[in-house]
């Protein structure tokens, strides 16, 4: 099947999805900050696009709401408090140094093809968009946690965290048309808890080790010092 | 039916009751009337399921049958006894100024939080909502856990709130594949994550999809579990908490994680028509048995060796579902069970032997049988238990491990005894000095409220030598629910 034979809509939703993967290559990449959670809300930003487009072409209108709470979430709530915080304790002008980023670089090249290889042999996944959409939700989820293991800032390691979270969103919508709606306002109040929870850790490991860098979190540990 | 609506509700009210008034002297006795509520409507609850058979509630958002029954009961009765334990103390807590009023606030409410979630967790019946309360535990426990605002405690809640969010994330794509599944078997798009619903056409669903939803379901509530490689977070956050969660959140967190993995394994061993799932549980639950009977040897803190005990316990009953025949099953469940009990009963009289003390340090807490003797009698009898001397519970359900280990996979025995054998030695070579030693001068015992180990060991106790009737059934039901036939 090629990718012409799909209709129009369904072509733009593959195109969104390659740019939601795009978007997570840029935030593994990106160093400073500040240029992190623009490109988080980005992300976010292409997320709602893509769910209010399969609202439409499924004529599942649900759909919306959840395209709805997506943007209040991940598009303005969360980067707004991120932004917020990182000015508050005044971290926003910092960049980070990442160990070797060509060979991260390359792993995540890598974990983008792990999950073609493992979402391709599935026969249900007979459709081809959904067979592409659900390998790049995967690949999606994957990076955000190369890039929660990867850094080391607080900051950085919560943005790669709601990252998943988005990748998971992503590949909800696209292979069921989201989840039963008790489920989805549930999954929506945890990750707003959890970005206020994250919001009051950053001043209590920034009061306990004076920086936010989670390496120097190192006592607890089975290793002999 | 209603006391169902009261078993939830009732922790509800006393999350924001709690939020209000938690700074008041009287607070703990408020939060242990609450639990006593909570529990006496669970308990009319399981009477009615146990006369009646499984309650499916209006709108099939909650489904209460012999598996998640007896675990409702069991979180809610722990969840008492703790309480018990937790007014005085933190009262002791507040008494040396390690908490204030806001504080204080959070820890209770939060108690009755964690309490809400995980019962939420067992009832529903809708795997979606299943993930969201579970994840909604470790957020309710994640600022308590890093309440001491210590450098370690900061470090143990930033590992938790990670290791755990990360893994669980995991769970959910799970989850969703498996809705996924369900959309291609079933027309009505809306039931897909009824687990009732799933269950009845479990035989029709895409294997592929369904292997593949297992993997990131074993691997994302595994981490919850405290499963070997996904361990790391589960000593730190058990022993940097206050002395109470430490209870509940061994004794019955690990146990719903597990509840989870059982019942996806439920959906997918008839799906796949294989033993894939088993394998899979029989192997992460032997490395989780073996490497954490070794690292019991190397620890310092008290708290952090009885952590490492329960991801060993945890270890040994993920292998006996993986094992899954009805014998095996029977006995992991009664192991959860005795488990929950005795090592809750642990995490108490610990709490009151670093009052002792004044350190959670092994090298530190000495001699407590002399100081006290009720609190070193309690971890003396409490550690022969958990290690699984006869005549206790856990001994009973270990050697029925044993016995279904024998009959399938009889070379597997070995690393079982001998896991055992070096757990043992772990938890003994500690255990020795802090009961026996010498105490220090000027060692002064606590006020110390014994009660709840003596009625959760004396509850293992029972279990050991008889088990009544009415749970023998009640667990056979669930065996038969879980592997298709029973033991008795």
């Amino acid at each position: 099947m090629l990718i012409t034979a799909l209709s129009f809509p369904e072509q733009l939703v593959l195109t969104l999805a390659a740019l939601i993967l795009l978007s997570s290559f840029l935030m593994l990449a990106q160093v400073r900050l500040d240029s992190l959670i623009n490109v988080f809300a980005l992300q976010g930003l292409l997320l709602f696009a893509a769910t209010v487009l399969m609202a439409f072409i499924s004529g599942k209108y649900h759909l919306l709401i959840s395209a709805a709470l997506t943007l209040f979430l991940k598009v303005f709530f969360i980067p707004g408090q991120l932004r917020h915080l990182v000015v508050r304790l005044d971290i926003h002008r910092e960049v980070e140094v990442i160990g070797n980023p060509s060979l991260i670089m390359l792993f995540a090249a890598g974990l983008v093809l792990f999950s073609y290889y493992v979402a391709l042999p599935i026969r249900a996944l007979s459709l081809l968009s959904t067979r592409n959409t659900i390998a790049i939700s995967l690949a999606v989820v994957l990076i955000g946690m190369l890039i929660v293991i990867s850094r080391r800032k607080a900051v950085t390691q919560v943005v790669g965290f709601m990252s998943m979270e988005n990748g998971l969103f992503f590949a909800a919508v696209v292979s069921t048309y989201g989840m039963p709606m008790v489920v989805e306002l549930g999954v929506a109040f945890d990750v707003l808890v959890a970005a206020i929870l994250f919001g009051v850790f950053f001043f209590h490991i920034r009061t306990e080790i004076g920086s936010l860098d989670t390496d120097r979190l190192n006592r607890l540990t089975e290793v002999e010092r | 039916m209603t006391a169902l609506g009261l078993t939830l509700l009732i922790p509800l009210f006393g999350i924001l009751l709690l939020g209000g008034i938690g700074h008041w002297r009287c607070a703990g006795g408020v939060n242990l009337v609450i639990s006593i509520l909570t529990f006496s409507t669970a308990l009319f609850m399981a009477i009615d399921v146990f006369q009646h058979g499984p309650i499916l509630s209006a709108g099939k958002l909650f489904y209460i049958d012999a598996f998640n029954v007896y675990l409702i009961l069991l979180n809610a009765f722990v969840g008492m006894t703790t309480a018990v334990f937790s007014g005085p103390y933190m009262a002791h807590e507040v008494e040396i100024g390690r908490v204030d009023d806001g504080r204080m606030r959070l820890y209770y409410s939060m108690y009755q939080g964690f309490l809400f979630t995980m019962l939420v967790a067992l009832s529903t019946n809708n795997l979606g909502v299943l993930w969201v309360s579970i994840e909604g535990a470790t957020l309710a426990t994640v600022l308590l856990v890093s309440r001491y605002r210590t450098r370690e405690s900061i470090e143990a809640g930033w590992k938790y709130f990670i290791i755990c969010g990360v893994g669980i994330s995991q769970a959910l794509f799970g989850t969703i594949l498996v809705y996924f599944a369900a959309e291609k078997t079933l027309s009505g798009q809306e039931e897909g994550l009824l687990w009732t619903v799933l269950q009845e056409h479990a035989g029709q669903m895409d294997s592929g999809v369904m292997a593949l939803a297992f993997v990131f379901l074993l691997v994302g509530y595994g981490t919850k579990v405290g499963l070997v490689p996904l361990h790391n977070w589960l000593p730190d956050a058990h022993s940097e908490g206050p002395t109470p969660m430490s209870a509940i959140l061994s004794g019955l967190l690990l146990n719903i994680a597990l509840y989870a993995i059982v019942r996806f394994k439920m959906l997918v061993d008839p799906a796949l028509g294989s033993h894939l799932a088993g394998n899979l549980m029989m192997g992460f639950g032997m490395l989780s048995f073996s490497v954490a009977g070794l690292l019991l040897h190397r620890q310092k803190d008290v708290k952090r060796m009885f952590s490492y005990s329960s991801i060993e316990h945890m270890g040994l009953m993920t292998f006996a579902f993986g094992i899954g025949g009805p014998l095996a099953t029977f006995g992991a469940l009664l192991h959860m069970i005795v488990h929950s009990l005795t090592k809750s009963a642990i995490f108490i009289t610990v709490g009151h032997a670093a009052h002792v003390a004044g350190s959670q340090a092994i090298s530190q807490i000495r001699g407590l049988i002399r100081t006290q003797p009720l609190v070193g009698w309690g971890l003396l009898i409490g550690t022969c238990a958990i290690a699984g001397f006869p005549p206790f519970g856990v001994f009973t359900s270990e050697f029925l491990l044993f016995t279904a280990t024998i009959k399938s996979y009889p070379w597997l025995v070995l690393p079982l005894v001998v896991g055992l054998t070096v757990a043992f030695a772990g938890l003994f070579r500690n255990l020795q000095p802090m009961v026996y030693g010498e105490p220090p001068a000027g060692q002064q015992p606590v006020t110390a409220n014994m009660w709840p180990v003596v009625v959760h060991l004396g509850l293992v106790l029972w279990l050991g030598i008889s088990i009544p009737t009415v749970l023998s059934q009640w667990l056979n039901q669930a065996t038969i629910m879980i592997v298709g036939r029973g033991v008795l």
